[in-house]
């Protein structure tokens, strides 16, 4: 895997790192709401370590993915709640 | 002090909810005594969705009209209810399956059930995470899926709940057990599952399910599905079943069900059970096996042996009426199942034939 390479964050370009976790890409890149509770509130990583589930983003057409266990690799695309 | 009421009712499930509502709106004094929270029994643990069932005339009579009064409710009730009129498929697997298709759907029609057939085109179109090839299915519109605790506890709205356990009944009214006694002109159990820890002469028992509900995916599943061998599953007496039976919940979620065991008292999952309902789910729903499950839980049916309801005056007292045995229906026919007990309890003659129901068929010496 290269040292730097490209992925997609709701459509838009992002430069990410190799080892960086999807959760890092997201917040480096402004997005602050992660996906929205069933009342709608906006969440975020909370936990950072897999237990919270607050952090969940669709990877790769993946719904409900961890996004602070998931390392970014190349062309992957990412989706956040709105 | 010594507490009145006219009624006083054991249980504050779906089936004593609604039987508080109907009673208080005919202005009689409601008291209803539940020992654990409301809404904490089956009611909290099942599915929730409303069907008609026409397998036998007395089920189908007491299932469409109760299908027929939430349907009529429903639209009334507060967002929490969740109500979702997504309708049922039953599901059939191959041609002998099918014939039962035409089947249920001749017995449908001649009720004026709203029904249509699919065949496996029409099937795999309605719902596109089932599997391929499958000879297709009963499309039935009325029904519906609710979240039963909050219809409970809707129906509860004003009414006196007092939290205790009841001990015993006797003429002049309902022991608890911190001592007390609550007179009253009669009383209405409505225990579920525990019915028989009060009245061990009736023949109530516990049928243990697990259900398990996925995290939000929307559209996965757009109806209630169920294999059309759900029958079997129900209304078979072995020890041990499973069957193919889902819900789409508002949310997105989708419930998965569902198991029957007879003679386990313990709350916990079974997991070689529990493996058989999920693989049986991903057998008609592959891709539910990439979907991550939130929670899963147990849940025990107020089962009779001959799987209908107890609806009616005691054989045994003259004050004691019994509201129980609902096996895993008692969400759809908690409405109509009121009805005709306050019916009953006013001298009117109810909307359907009550003797199918009557408790002395459950009755034996304890
Ligand atoms: C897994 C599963 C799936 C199901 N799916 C469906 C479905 O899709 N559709 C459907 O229509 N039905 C379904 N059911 C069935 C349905 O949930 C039950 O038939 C229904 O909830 C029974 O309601 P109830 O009020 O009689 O009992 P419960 O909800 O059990 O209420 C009885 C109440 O009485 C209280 N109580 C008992 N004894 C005493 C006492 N001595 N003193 C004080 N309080 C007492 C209990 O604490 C309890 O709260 C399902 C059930 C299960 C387990
Ligand atoms: S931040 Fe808690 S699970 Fe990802």
């Amino acid at each position: 895997m290269p040292e730097k390479f490209l992925i997609r964050i709701n459509g838009t370009g992002f430069q990410a790192a190799r080892g960086m976790t999807v959760a890092a890409a997201v917040l480096m890149a402004g997005v602050a709401c992660f996906r929205r509770s069933v009342s709608g509130e906006p969440r975020a990583p909370l936990c950072g370590m897999g237990i919270c589930m607050e952090c969940r983003v669709t990877i790769d057409g993946v719904p409900h993915s961890r996004a602070c266990q998931t390392l970014c690799a190349p062309g992957m695309e990412i989706r956040t709640d709105a | 002090m010594i507490e009145t009421a006219d009624v006083v009712i054991v249980g504050a499930g779906i089936v004593g909810a609604c039987c508080a509502h109907l009673l208080q709106r005919e202005g009689l004094r409601v008291l209803v005594v539940e020992s654990g929270v409301i809404a904490g029994g089956a009611t909290g643990s099942g599915m929730g969705h409303i069907v008609v069932m026409d397998d036998n005339p007395p089920e189908y009579a007491l299932t469409l009209y109760s299908q027929q009064l939430w349907n009529r409710l429903l639209p009334e009730l507060p967002a929490p209810v969740e109500y979702d009129a997504c309708g049922t498929i039953w599901v059939a697997a191959d041609e002998e399956e099918m014939r039962g298709v035409h089947s249920k759907f001749a017995s449908y029609t001649m009720r004026g059930v709203r029904a249509d057939i699919l065949d496996s085109r029409q099937i795999a179109e309605a719902e596109p995470a089932l599997r391929e090839g499958l000879a297709g299915g009963l499309l039935v519109r009325d029904d519906s899926v609710i979240y039963a605790p909050c219809a409970a506890s809707w129906f509860l709205q004003g009414a006196s709940v007092r939290r205790a356990r009841a001990v015993s009944v006797a003429a002049e009214g309902v022991r608890l057990d911190d001592g007390s006694m609550l007179a009253c002109g009669a009383v209405v159990c409505a225990a579920g599952a525990k019915t028989a820890e009060l009245f061990p002469q009736l023949d109530v028992r516990p049928r243990k399910g697990h259900l398990a509900i996925t995290d939000r995916y929307p559209g996965f599943a757009r109806h209630q599905l169920v294999e059309l061998g759900y029958l079997k599953s129900a209304h078979g007496h072995t020890t041990e079943s499973v069957a193919f039976n889902v819900q789409p919940r508002r949310t997105g979620q989708v419930l998965i069900g569902s198991s029957r065991q007879y003679g386990v008292d313990s709350t916990s999952i079974d997991r070689p059970l529990l493996r058989r309902m999920l693989q049986r789910a991903i057998e008609y729903m592959p891709r539910l096996a990439t979907l991550s499950i939130l929670r899963t839980w147990t849940g025990f049916r107020p089962s009779t042996p001959d799987n209908m309801p107890a609806i009616g005056l005691s054989p045994a007292h003259a004050n004691v009426w019994f509201a129980t045995g609902h096996e895993g229906l008692g969400i759809t026919t908690s409405l109509g199942t009121a009805h005709l007990l306050v019916d009953l309890m006013a001298h009117r003659t109810p909307r359907i034939d009550a003797s199918p129901f009557a408790p002395e068929r459950l009755w034996r010496d304890a």
